[in-house]
């Protein structure tokens, strides 16, 4: 192993890590608020690859007006969904709401196999997108460069707002307690819908870089990847955002590393996530960066 | 201020308060004493339609029937909660920046004022709210209340696992807000320290009223003495 191979894994490592990191993030917010697993995130993940793969193919839209059409539907979507399904339970016991997670994740996956079919469709990613630069032997495609630069804007936006403005100070405290959010005068429903506005949004973005780099779409791709991203909240430490990005690198250099330095294993990357999702249950069960249940979260 | 009329509340099949008559004047202090259970904190979260209640509550003139509890809040009607609730997890200041969520042009000069008022929350702006001693959280409490320029402030047990001391500065505070003109309901156990700055005060016993009257006759009646102040 070269040190320019090496470096070239690491591109790629960063580059997957990125992808599991913006949808991870999704996760962590809707637990922080709902201490909800959102079994329906790698499903509105989903629904934006698709919503940007019918901007090019269908509206024949440009690629970033096809990407404002994924997060601003996803967005929709996620909003949705907490209206419909999650706000009327919201006394419920929290079983109820996870049952209904799990209902709209199925709900999503079959609507969308018997409207547009399961067959895997090419995802039309312009050219300019799978351009190959060449930096001094190391080679790379503009879409995976993009991805990873993205995430981090995004990320450094999500901690501005959740540290910096007053909405991200009442969605920190709703996180430890919901009914003084309503005493200070503020609707925590609507708190709750603009994390799941926000959530889903960063899921879109993450759906779309996903049908970049691997180019197809199929109502299914969202089961494994939300799978493999809720681990890599956990393992990151479920509540904490930048614990989410910790576990979506970590989780994505390891599936990459496998691969390059152990192909015998190749069969087995999807596997690694979910080992580390049960080492950091059995050794950590906060996560790396998780806090206690009562205590800080974000 | 305030006027109610036999509110009603219920827990499931449990009926906690069983129709009361009470009104707040404003300007004044009045006090809602009674022991545990009596139905005191009930009271309070049916004034903000945070439980269910039957009953009619007429606040400065408007029927609270079909508002919900931040609506409540917006329109002048702050609580500062039994045990604090402060968010431990946010800084002070933060803290008081949720009590004018919707308050943003006065926010800063509010936030003066309580660090004139209170000077330890001042000292520890920036600490992580959870840090604080059970009096400055209590300081803290009333003053995020205040954020929201409140027209009734309601206390739930402001004296609760405070030590002697502090529970009199507490109610030092709240005398000095009644002084700049603000109405307050007090709930409290600690019946004596509550009628001693009330004007007017009502005891609670099992969800109804028991007793009513002027809070300085209501020192010297007997039947108070011996149940509520300890003979």
């Amino acid at each position: 192993m070269d040190f320019l191979t090496f470096m070239q894994q690491m591109v790629n490592g960063f580059s997957l890590g990125s992808m599991y990191a913006l949808i991870a993030i999704g996760y962590t917010m809707v637990y922080g608020v709902l201490r909800l697993i959102n079994f329906a995130h790698g499903d509105i993940m989903m629904v934006g690859a698709f919503l940007g793969y019918f901007g090019i193919a269908v509206l024949d839209l440009p690629f970033a007006a096809a990407a404002l059409l994924a997060v601003v539907g996803s967005a929709t979507l996620g909003m949705l969904t907490d209206k419909i399904a999650y706000k009327p339970l919201r006394n419920a016991p929290k079983i109820s709401l996870l049952i209904t997670a799990i209902g709209i994740s199925f709900f999503l996956e079959n609507a969308f196999n018997v409207f547009f079919g399961g067959v895997p469709r090419a995802f039309p990613v312009p050219d300019y997108m799978s351009h190959i630069l060449n930096l001094g032997g190391l080679v790379f495609s503009v879409s995976s460069l993009l991805v990873p630069i993205v995430t981090l804007i995004l990320l450094g936006g999500i901690l501005w707002v959740l540290f910096k403005t007053k909405y991200g100070m009442a969605i920190r405290a709703l996180a430890f307690d919901v009914n003084t959010v309503n005493l200070m005068g503020i609707d925590a429903n609507r708190i709750i819908m603009i994390v799941f506005g926000m959530g889903s949004a960063l899921a879109a973005v993450g759906g779309v870089f996903w049908a970049l780099n691997y180019p197809t779409v199929e109502p299914m791709m969202g089961v494994l990847i939300g799978l493999k991203a809720f681990a890599a909240a956990v393992v990151g430490g479920i509540g904490s955002v930048t614990g989410a990005v910790l576990g979506g690198f970590i989780i994505g250099f390891t599936e990459v590393v496998v691969i390059a330095f152990m192909p015998e294993l190749g069969g087995y990357k999807d596997a690694f996530a979910f080992v580390f999702l049960i080492l950091v249950l059995l050794f950590k069960p906060t996560g790396i960066l998780g806090y206690d249940f009562e205590k800080s979260r974000f | 201020m305030i006027s109610v009329k036999n509110l009603h509340v219920y827990y499931g099949l449990i009926e906690a308060v069983k129709g009361i008559d009470f009104e707040v004047k404003e300007g004044q202090i009045v006090s809602l004493i009674g022991s545990n259970g009596a139905g005191k904190t009930s009271t309070l979260a049916a004034l903000l339609n945070s439980v269910k209640k039957t009953g009619e509550v007429n606040f400065s003139g408007f029927d609270t029937i079909n508002h919900k509890t931040h609506t409540l809040v917006q329109r002048g009607l702050a609580l500062v909660p039994e045990g604090r609730r402060i968010f431990i997890n946010l800084s002070v200041e933060e803290n008081l920046r949720m009590g004018a969520f919707n308050n943003d042009e006065n926010y800063e000069r509010l936030r003066e004022v309580m660090y004139t008022i209170f000077p330890r929350v001042k000292e520890k702006r920036n600490q992580m709210a959870g840090t604080l001693s059970g009096g400055e959280q209590q300081m803290l409490a009333i003053s995020r209340a205040l954020m929201c320029e409140p027209k009734l402030l309601m206390l739930d047990e402001p004296s609760l696992g405070l030590a002697p001391k502090i529970v009199g500065e507490v109610f030092e505070t709240i005398v000095k807000l009644k002084e700049e003109g603000i109405t307050i309901l007090l709930v409290e156990q600690n019946a004596f320290a509550a009628l001693k700055i009330s004007d007017y005060a009502y005891v609670l016993e099992n969800g109804k009223i028991a007793m009513q009257g002027i809070a300085k006759d209501m020192i010297g009646d007997d039947t108070i003495r011996q149940k509520y102040l300890g003979g």
